[in-house]
């Protein structure tokens, strides 16, 4: 018998793959998370987790972390995104690409980096959080740079222009024009921002003196200790994207690629 | 042009000329540090090549510089296959299997790199594999083959779908077809992709540290401990980071430039 050739079967591997390394190992979060030590199904991990005041003030402190982080981020990202998307400048994309550079420096040799900057003007170890956030807004800023410029760059410059003719000053322009249009790109900067500021504890780790806990770092603490725990936790976190990239009206690709079609 | 939009142009590049100093501020520092003879930044010295002599004389700072640039070849090397060819399948399967293998092909992507790793610790120790180089190559696929797959998509979409009819009707195999006439249309999203998986390789730290067997270190897991935990076997190891990140930061920029150069030639021809 002929095997007839089909393009679809070259996809085979690729969803084998996808099955072994991806669903597998979510289903086995999935199980330990809903059970106990003695394998019994249970929602204990849930109900003693949440019933620890020092957790959940770890996840305060995290979530208010992960939100200034992520404002700075915008307010910083979103006048850049601005300024260059608008320029008639013909190397504008020479500036961009300056942005993302040193997003392709090894990560935690860029941390290193702002670790000694920081122990240089003798902040290290004396402003812990203010060190966290000020290396994640250094880390993550790019994630937001990018998806804001894609989406500005997207909007039609005779809006802009019918928008002054009609009488509409620069404010007006901003708010009814510019905020509106770029709210897709908004929104894919703030999930790509928060959730590794809720995550990443490398930042944390080493720009916090160890005093700065973060919720991906539970996730740490109980790998060595605690299976189930800790898988409670990354289902959580799993949860939390889905539903947030949900809410965001889903996954925007063109946006996520980090810079690769530079 | 008036007064006021002088002004308001001289902010713009005043406010843009600030973030990008801000966000060279501390790689520019280390690269000055890297000369001078001191193991403290702040404190004065002479210039010196001390540190890059510290640095490649370092036997484990080099075996894990080997380390890394093996991982992320043999990686990206991995998922550009893995993802082209699932990219092709996908592209030419039915839409309810390509919205399914999408959507799950999305999942590392959107997820924290930390429950990825989580779940791929869990499963290789649940099911008794012992972590070896088997597991962390898989580990790095889990988080480079995604990417493959969407900067390939694009291109297949963009692609002129009768000349593959018209190469089989006049008498090629589907597999030389494949690499005859598909292949080279898509061929500058495969290589954005190997490219982008090789970035996400070299960056990795968290997939890394849970997938790893003992005793194997790439740049990240071994900076990491260096600074942290104190692992450094010597003074001079930290300050050789300072001459690593100078290295690093030159290749990229040389690379940059090289592409952009290479980028716009092309576009000059085709004018």
């Amino acid at each position: 018998m002929k095997l007839h050739f089909s393009r679809k079967l070259l996809g085979i591997p690729y969803a084998v793959f996808l099955l072994f390394f991806v669903i597998i190992p979510m289903l086995v979060i999935l199980f330990y998370a809903f059970t106990d030590k003695e394998m019994h199904l249970s929602f204990g991990n849930f109900i003693q987790f949440f019933s620890d005041p020092t957790k959940l003030s770890t996840i305060v402190y995290s979530l208010v972390i992960a939100f200034i982080t992520t404002a700075v981020c915008l307010v910083i990202a979103y006048p850049v995104a601005y300024i260059l998307a608008r320029s008639k400048m013909k190397k504008k994309f020479v500036i961009l690409l300056l942005f993302v550079t040193p997003m392709w420096i090894n990560f935690v040799l860029r941390i290193n980096a702002i670790r000694e900057l920081l122990g240089w003007i003798g902040l290290l170890g004396e402003a812990n959080y203010f060190n966290t956030i000020f290396g994640m807004v250094y880390d993550f800023l790019p994630f937001m740079i990018l998806p804001l410029y894609t989406t500005m760059l997207k909007i039609d410059e005779s809006l802009y222009e019918a928008s002054s003719d009609l009488g509409a000053g620069g404010f007006t322009t901003f708010t009814r024009i510019t905020l509106p249009l770029s709210m897709p790109g908004i929104a894919s900067g703030i999930t790509m921002v928060f959730l590794p500021s809720m995550t990443n504890y490398v930042v944390s780790d080493m720009l916090g003196n160890s005093k700065v806990t973060i919720i991906g770092k539970f996730i740490y603490e109980y790998f060595g200790t605690n299976w189930h725990m800790g898988s409670m936790v990354a289902l959580i976190l799993l949860i939390v994207v889905f539903l947030s990239t949900w809410l965001t009206g889903g996954f925007r690709e063109d946006e996520t690629v980090r810079g690769a079609n530079l | 042009m008036n007064r006021k939009a002088l002004v308001y142009k001289c902010l713009k590049a005043v406010f843009i000329g600030i973030v990008l100093l801000l966000l060279y501020a501390p790689i520019l520092l280390l690269a000055v540090y890297s000369f001078i003879d001191t193991d403290v930044i702040g404190t004065s010295g002479g210039f010196t090549f001390d540190h890059y002599r510290d640095l490649f004389t370092d036997s484990q700072v080099m075996t894990m510089i080997g380390n890394t640039l093996g991982l992320a070849f043999a990686s990206a090397a991995l998922s550009t296959v893995l993802g082209t060819l699932g990219a092709l399948g996908m592209y030419y399967s039915k839409r309810r299997v390509k919205s399914t293998i999408g959507a799950i092909s999305r999942i590392p992507i959107i997820n924290a790199e930390i429950v990825t790793a989580l779940s791929l610790a869990i499963m290789f120790v649940a099911f008794g594999l012992q972590k070896s180089y088997f597991t962390l190559l898989m580990g790095h696929m889990v988080i480079c083959t995604p990417f493959v797959v969407l900067s390939v998509m694009p291109k297949l979409k963009q692609m002129d779908n009768s000349l593959y009819e018209a190469a089989l009707d006049l008498g090629a195999s589907p597999a030389k077809a494949l690499f005859k006439v598909i292949l080279p249309q898509i061929i500058p999203g495969v290589i954005s992709g190997f490219m982008l998986a090789i970035t996400l390789s070299l960056d990795d730290y968290i997939v890394t540290v849970y997938t790893r067997p003992s005793g194997f270190d790439t740049i990240s897991t071994y900076v990491f401990n260096a600074t942290i935990r104190g692992n450094a076997h010597t003074a001079e190891t930290l300050s050789s980071f300072w001459a690593l990140t100078t290295i690093i930061f030159l290749v990229i920029l040389i690379i940059v430039i090289a592409a952009n150069l290479a980028g716009h030639r092309k576009k000059e021809a085709v004018k």
